[in-house]
């Protein structure tokens, strides 16, 4: 099977720690994985922010490079749902390309039928479910599942974790003050948890809860659930 | 008589407590900042979003029903004209009159002149979102009628010079002690020494009430269903008080959207079990009345029912957007809503707040009236979870914000953005362009706090650091980490 990693822009820059891993776990498991240097952006923020007409070119791109893989994955619940259910409107002839895009749970759960990974993160994580992930996904417990299967790990529940941490894109510049607020509500039930590690399937939604532990100089760490997968000594 | 619904040239926008005043960014920020609002408003959603999970929960077929309320309220889109002449014809043979408004003018001029017809100085009203929308009680007001509300929660809104927050819960924003000092300081029959107990304040506005139900001459309602086949109105309440103004005064006089329609009676199977289980998270409503025209000798003998467009042709005309006037009211979008619930609802500026407010407000006033409502929402997709007739709120969010004006320097970046992003090689440059310049910042930050993150940004990143750290590039991009393998 041909599979092709979709690293989404946010990742390629701020995040390839995110990327190295899930590189890492499918090599582990036994499978290539293949990177088009031509991919650029899935095109959410452009047509989630009203500018449909220049995401165009973004999800054509996006066909284009991603056309001849039998699945491609992508770490990020949000990029996954925008290619899943905004491309076949957008360019029906990526309709094809976006029906064998998958997050990387799906991928490894669904497609390859594995849970258990061979991770190993002696650390207590709490987990937040990112919106995208949880309903347009459906997702459900997928990414937990894989957790529940690391080594040494110590998973406490997060309250209210199916509500929005208040990120949305360029919402959190747009309302900053909502935002702010559902931010605020966010970091308090993670660090009710007493985790050191809050894990989620979204580095942009955890560029925001984690920007705000920072602030907070919590001492939360956010991490990707990918970098945590990947993971097989035990976390210094 | 033509209606509305098939005007001659484009269908208007309407008009009324539609528009936001405010962007609802600046609104929103003085309510966030509110924290009696936001603990008032934690505890009542929290409340009642408990009690919506276990009445639909103990539903097998909720799926099966929700697909239903759907599927009626698309097929009355369909055929909305024809459902409305059927309406008419029904009501007008049962005896009731049947007016017609192109907008919230035209309505309130109705009512006054019905209110001033029956000879009557002042009305009681049931709770209405019609009524709000056209804000008829300012019309009634200007032209010497006094107009009563009698839903208790209406009621406290009307005494306390306020405007309604919530569709189902209009004084949601207030807490009990809050409602008692407004009963003591403007409800003049109100005990000197009454207290802040729900079962007190009820009592207080019972007896207040009461009066005014033996009084009145006009009640005016707006209704949650009008039932073409037959020409019925059909209003659901908890508190009786609907029922009262219903049958007692002589003039019953109706204001309803021209989206309430259903085709047959037997369509209110659907809806009377999906709206109290989403709505108030009861099995049933404790009133339902129905009545259709006049019934000789029982009830009010002069029944008129006036339908109002307001725009809703205009929503009509738009595939994608009109699902939106699918809405039954329940408010199931605002108790879930974490926008909602830090905002609260006068920050939507309309008396349709919440998730169902930033879909339908804009619509019925063309979108660049209302622009910042399409953005007052994370996508978080909740709303679209609980709706008992599935309006895909995130996706006709997105669907206006492509018709929505942008701001030019917004404008500008997106489309200097998606011309880099189009071009692979474009964009591996500005990535390693925005890593190297980058670079020293991350080095020095490092070395600092030992975190890769900055504090304060200028304007405008500055709205994202004001309350998070921002990330920075990496070192090493990933592509570059890939081609180093």
């Amino acid at each position: 099977m041909r599979i092709a990693l979709f690293i989404t822009c946010v990742n390629d820059l701020a995040y390839p720690q995110t990327g190295i891993a899930v590189t890492r776990i499918l090599r582990r498991l036994g499978h290539t994985v293949e990177f088009p240097v031509a991919q650029t952006c899935c095109g959410q923020m452009h047509a989630n922010t009203g500018y449909r007409a220049e995401a165009v070119p973004m999800v054509r791109g996006f066909a284009d490079t991603f056309d001849g893989y039998d699945a491609v994955v992508a770490p990020s619940g949000s990029c996954t749902a925008m290619i899943r259910d905004q491309y076949p409107r957008l360019h029906p002839a990526a309709a094809s390309v976006a029906g064998r895009t998958y997050e990387l749970s799906e991928l490894l759960v669904d497609v390859l039928g594995v849970t258990d990974v061979g991770a190993a993160f002696a650390q207590t994580v709490t987990y937040h479910p990112t919106c995208h992930s949880l309903r347009m996904l459906r997702l459900g417990d997928k990414p937990l599942t894989l957790l529940r299967h690391v080594r040494g790990i110590r998973l406490v529940e997060l309250d209210d974790a199916t509500e929005c941490c208040g990120f949305g894109g360029t919402f959190a510049l747009k309302n900053a003050a909502v935002s702010t607020a559902m931010l605020a509500d966010k970091c308090a039930r993670v660090r009710e948890t007493g985790a050191a590690v809050l894990a989620a399937a979204d580095n942009s939604c955890l560029a925001h809860i984690g920007g705000g532990l920072d602030r907070a100089r919590s001492g939360v760490r956010a991490m990707h659930y990918a970098e945590i997968l990947a993971m097989t000594g035990h976390y210094a | 008589m033509r209606h509305p619904a098939t005007p001659a040239g484009v269908p208007s926008t309407g008009g009324g407590r539609i528009r936001a005043p405010l962007p609802f960014p600046t609104a929103a920020r003085s309510a966030v900042a509110d924290d009696q609002l936001r603990a008032n408003l934690h505890r009542a959603t929290r409340t009642i979003r408990g009690k919506r999970v276990r009445a639909v929960d103990e539903v097998p077929d909720w799926a099966a029903l929700r697909d239903a309320g759907a599927a009626i309220k698309a097929d009355v889109q369909r055929r909305l004209p024809e459902l409305l002449e059927r309406f008419e014809a029904a009501a007008t043979a049962a005896g009731a009159r049947v007016h017609w408004a192109r907008d919230a003018a035209e309505a309130c001029r109705i009512v006054v002149e019905l209110t001033r017809a029956a000879g009557a100085d002042e009305v009681v009203k049931v709770k209405s979102m019609a009524t709000q929308e056209i804000e008829l009680n300012e019309a009634l007001a200007a032209a010497g009628i006094a107009a009563h509300e009698t839903d208790l929660a209406e009621l406290i809104v009307q005494l306390g010079d306020d405007t309604p927050s919530h569709i189902l819960v209009p004084a949601i924003h207030y807490n009990r002690t809050q409602i008692r000092d407004i009963f003591r300081r403007r409800m003049a029959d109100a005990p000197a020494d009454l207290g802040a107990e729900p079962r007190e304040l009820a009592e207080a506005a019972r007896l207040h009430l009461r009066r005014r139900f033996l009084e009145a001459k006009v009640a005016v309602s707006g209704a949650n269903f009008a039932v073409a086949d037959t020409g019925t109105l059909v209003v659901v309440e908890s508190e009786g008080n609907g029922r009262m103004c219903l049958t007692l005064p002589q003039t019953l006089i109706s204001v309803v959207g021209v989206e309430k329609l259903v085709p047959s009676f037997a369509d209110l199977e659907v809806f009377l079990q999906l709206l109290p289980r989403s709505s108030t998270g009861e099995r049933m409503n404790p009133y339902t009345s129905m009545w259709t025209g006049v019934t000789p000798g029982d009830g009010p003998q002069d029944v008129h029912v006036v339908l109002v467009d307001n725009g809703r042709s205009a929503v009509l005309a738009d595939p994608v957007g009109r699902s939106a006037l699918s809405c039954i009211r329940c408010s199931a979008c605002l108790n879930v809503c974490p926008v909602y619930g830090r905002a609260g609802g006068h920050a939507y500026g309309s008396v349709y707040p919440g998730p169902i407010g930033a879909i339908l407000s804009p619509q019925l006033t063309g979108v660049a009236d209302n622009a910042s409502l399409p953005f007052a929402s994370t996508l978080c997709g909740a709303c679209a979870d609980v709706c008992p007739v599935k309006i895909d709120i995130p996706e006709i969010l997105v669907h206006l914000r492509q018709q929505a004006p942008h701001p030019v320097a917004e404008r500008t970046a997106m489309r200097t953005l998606s011309w880099i992003m189009r071009s692979p090689r474009r964009w591996a440059l500005a990535l390693r362009v925005a890593r190297r310049a980058a670079g020293p910042l991350g080095a020095w930050r490092h070395r600092r706090t030992g975190t890769r993150t900055l504090r304060r940004l200028p304007w405008p990143a500055s709205a994202w650091t004001r309350s998070r750290d921002a990330p920075l590039p990496a070192p090493q991009t990933f592509r570059e980490w890939w081609e180093k393998q």
